[in-house]
């Protein structure tokens, strides 16, 4: 089947990049400190990528992310140091947590719109850190002592499925649903789509793999905070996707990887990151809403007499 | 009772804070008929549509498709019955290919699962070629097909509006509501709507209602008319008792003359 | 009777929400805004009153009326620099405009004085007072008063004053004023303007009250005060005070009740149960899209 062929294309292309890195890695190219931003960059590719189905796919306008990114996170630190599970069995038990969460904010505050749904979110991810602040297992305001778990390989196969799964869905009759939701939500709804359905759905799928970013994140470091997940978190990810493009994976991709060397090269300086994150949002909404790549995918730009919008 | 009784209508009306738009509607039609309904502006015509097809709820009275009351179902789920519908101010998927418009609208016919999508099984794959293959013939029936990788919001005027109607049939409903398809359209094309619509009310064995201002449309191909006026039925027959009832002339009067 | 003075200090704190609140209410009624940077003009409006008390050594009440004057023009420079622009855009590119500026100028503050705390001297007397035989602080009583007169004022611009009307007018129909000859850039401007102002007067008086500022101690208010506004009604401006009030003593209640760690959640849940439940607010009116 000739859809078929851009799944190899894909595997084949993650297997190169994986291959180049580890052989990097293995021969020493690449010290712990490059290790790290690899990873950090894995990371906020997942997460970006779990966001990007909410926004730019669904339409449904979440600044709330990192509140799901926190429930994987302390799920999962949770099951390795509290009930000494195997790593990734911890990274399951933080995605289907963080995918349970995703359920239960969902389904109540999908019904609201636009800044309504935004602010709702805000206020359950706030709610979110808050509960871990007060819980006394968790270590509350000091935090947890993780150890330290998460490898290249963890983090970049972690990319590998957030990308895989939420583009399958998104190049489906579901993910169509869920575009037409973005596009005309009553116009979707009178053409028989089940909006709150997928609405729910794509917000579950996002909290998921955030909450798979989350696990890998807490078992990165040595410690998790609950002040690690707060506001300034969840702009970071909104970020990635609003300079990405709305509605463009590839877009979010890029973005993150870019805005993960930006920070890194800006690490010491964290208010000037902060100042060129925010001139940068504004600059992009008031010149060029829609984001570097639009709706487009990077795919659209090599198209080999394909019809559009068809990568994996 | 006849059980060529498609679609009744019984004393609805809805209420919008203490304002009646629309009050005491009795309508029924049967099985293949095409009927308009007219009225001047503000008369509640997309008022009643929208209760039709659930996106208000009627605060009085009792809508009855094939059957089934229609009282607290959300649009999706009317449209599944299969009640479909255009929009008076289009509202096309405007960053989606024409295809993948037709195609949301196909959504209910194939069956394949969250689950198959994501992992890419065999159902999948034969799900989304038929779902193809059914869109692109609609397409066909209203010449779209050759633009069916355009995105929506560059097709001309006309063209979309066909388009929402091939995207409303792909709903595959029993009863099509059309929201003033010709608005916007020269004589030309509205000429070249009405062989449409009487093309595809006989090619799919549809039942059609039809919202129009243009009354030569309208009093051309429509079997019977229903007229709005201030939320109320004023008057409905053929369009020859349409045309010489006093009270719609009245009702239009200043608005525009029938002719 | 321990209570009444937590009722006080609730009523204290929920009347600097209120005057941030009536900002956010009176900007989303007119241009449907969530203006996200308002907590940090409170901010701004703090550490300019305390600029004014420390270098130029003015009162309580000049320094007010410093930040107050100030802050409208801050709040008039963004809406002209960003906002204005966004007028046609869809309403999520907006907030995130919003979103954007607030940080711009947070950290723009830290770049330039550090994320430090300030203390603010002493500028109210602070006394305790008999109310009923119950002692009460000064300076509590103080801000109450203060913040009634702002909210009168408030009252008698909105109600009386033409630019009162021009604002009204153009929040129920921006283009319908447009044709009766208002100017709505200009009434935009002034509704930026008063509510700037007024988060400026609950800056210092929050300063006054509290006595420790610093860069990012507008968002947290800035986030409640928006619960405020949403809690009475958003675009209602006796909704914004009266939300104000009540989540100022919900939050006192929570915390005299010894949860005062969860006293944060407290706002979001009330913000979340008033969105799911009423989202037009205790105050508001139901509105309707239109298909």
């Amino acid at each position: 089947m000739k859809k078929s062929k851009a799944f190899w294309v894909y595997i084949i292309f993650a297997l190169v990049i994986y291959t180049i890195v580890q052989v990097m890695i293995s021969g020493g190219t690449l010290d712990l400190y490059y290790q790290n931003i690899l990873i950090q960059m894995c990371i906020n590719i997942m997460l970006a990528v779990s966001l990007h189905i909410v926004i730019g796919i669904t339409g449904q306008f979440s600044i709330g992310h990192a509140g799901f990114m926190a429930v994987g996170a302390y799920f999962s630190a949770i099951a390795t140091m509290n009930l000494g599970l195997p790593f990734f069995v911890a990274l399951i038990i933080g995605a289907v947590a963080a995918g349970f969460a995703g359920l239960l904010v969902g389904i109540p505050t999908l019904r609201l719109k636009g800044d309504y749904l935004a602010i709702a979110t805000l206020g359950f991810a706030e709610i979110i850190r808050i509960v871990f602040l007060n819980i006394d297992y968790v270590g509350g305001a000091a935090g947890m002592v993780v150890t330290n778990m998460t490898t290249w390989t963890f983090a970049f196969v972690g990319v590998v499925l957030t990308i895989f799964v939420i583009a399958n869905f998104t190049n489906s009759r579901h993910g169509r649903g869920a575009i037409a939701i973005r596009e005309d939500e009553i116009a979707a709804d009178a053409m028989g789509i089940n909006t709150t359905y997928y609405k729910v759905v794509a917000f579950t799928i996002g909290a998921i793999f955030a909450g798979l970013a989350g696990g890998i994140y807490s078992h990165n470091f040595f410690i998790i905070q609950p002040t690690t997940f707060n506001f300034l978190k969840s702009f970071d990810i909104l970020i990635y996707v609003v300079l990405g493009g709305l509605g463009s994976l590839s877009g979010s991709v890029i973005a993150a990887i870019f805005l993960t060397i930006v920070s890194a090269y800006l690490s010491n300086f964290p208010e000037t990151r902060m100042i060129i994150y925010s001139l940068v949002l504004i600059l992009v909404m008031l010149y060029r809403p829609t984001g570097l790549m639009g709706t487009k995918e990077i795919t659209h730009l090599f198209k080999f007499g394909k019809k559009g919008g068809s990568k994996v | 009772m006849t059980s060529n009784l498609l679609l009744q209508v019984e004393n609805v009306g809805i209420q919008f804070g203490g304002l009646k738009a629309v009050q005491n509607v009795n309508m029924h039609m049967n099985k293949g008929e095409l009927v308009g309904l007219i009225g001047p502006n503000g008369a509640g015509k997309t008022t009643t549509f929208n209760m039709l097809t659930g996106v208000y709820q009627p605060t009085e009275g009792v809508i009855t498709f094939d059957g089934k009351n229609l009282k607290g179902l959300k649009p999706y789920q009317v449209t599944k019955l299969g009640i479909s519908r255009t929009f008076q101010n289009i509202r096309l998927f405007k960053d989606l290919s024409v295809l993948d418009n037709v195609k949301v609208a196909n959504h209910n016919l194939a069956k394949h699962s969250i689950l198959s999508s994501i992992f890419r099984l065999p159902n999948h794959f034969k799900g989304e070629e038929k779902m193809d293959r059914e869109s692109i013939e609609f397409l066909k029936i209203f010449g779209l097909d050759v633009y069916k990788d355009e995105l929506a919001k560059n097709l001309p005027y006309g063209m979309q509006r066909r388009l929402e109607i091939a995207r409303a049939l792909a709903a595959k409903p029993q009863l099509l509501l059309l929201d003033e398809p010709a608005a916007g359209m020269n004589p030309q094309e509205t000429h070249h709507l009405m062989e449409l619509i009487a093309f595809i009310r006989k090619e799919f064995d549809l039942t059609i209602l039809l919202i129009e201002h243009d009354m030569h449309l309208v009093m051309g191909i429509c079997e019977r008319i229903y007229v709005l006026d201030h939320g109320q039925l004023i008057a409905d027959g053929t369009p020859e008792e349409i045309r010489n009832n006093p009270k719609v002339i009245e009702a239009y009067l200043g608005e525009e003359v029938i002719e | 009777m321990e209570w009444i003075q937590q009722l006080v200090n609730g009523i204290s704190v929920g009347s600097i929400y209120a005057l941030i609140a009536l900002g956010y209410t009176m900007v989303y009624g007119i241009i449907k805004l969530i203006n996200f940077a308002h907590g940090d003009v409170f901010m701004l409006g703090a550490f300019i009153g305390f600029f004014a008390i420390t270098r130029w050594d003015v009162g309580f009440l000049p320094a007010l009326i410093i930040s107050m004057v100030l802050c409208a023009i801050i709040g008039v420079i963004i809406e002209r620099v960003a906002y204005k622009r966004l007028r046609s855009a869809t309403r999520i590119a907006a907030l995130i405009t919003a979103i954007g500026v607030s940080f711009l100028i947070e950290y723009t503050m830290i770049f330039f004085r550090g994320p430090g705390l300030e203390t603010y001297p002493e500028v109210l007397p602070n006394t305790s007072i008999d109310v009923f035989g119950v002692s009460v602080s000064s300076k509590s009583i103080l801000i109450l008063i203060v913040t009634i007169i702002l909210m009168i004022l408030l009252q008698f611009i909105v109600h009386k004053t033409k630019i009162g009307k021009a604002m009204r007018a153009v929040s129920l129909d921006a283009d319908a004023a447009r044709l009766m000859g208002i100017n709505v850039d200009n009434t935009i401007s002034a509704t930026f303007a008063i509510g700037s102002a007024l988060a400026g007067a609950a800056g210092v008086i929050f300063g006054a009250y509290y006595t420790r500022i610093e860069p990012l101690m507008g968002v947290l208010p800035g986030l409640k005060a928006f619960i405020a506004a949403v809690l009475g009604g958003i675009g209602n401006i006796p909704g914004a005070m009266v939300g104000g009030l009540v989540l100022g003593v919900v939050e006192t209640v929570v915390s005299a009740f010894g949860f005062s760690l969860w006293r944060d959640a407290a706002a979001f849940i009330i913000l979340i149960l008033i969105l799911i439940l009423k989202p037009s607010g205790l105050f508001g009116k139901n509105t309707r899209e239109k298909v």
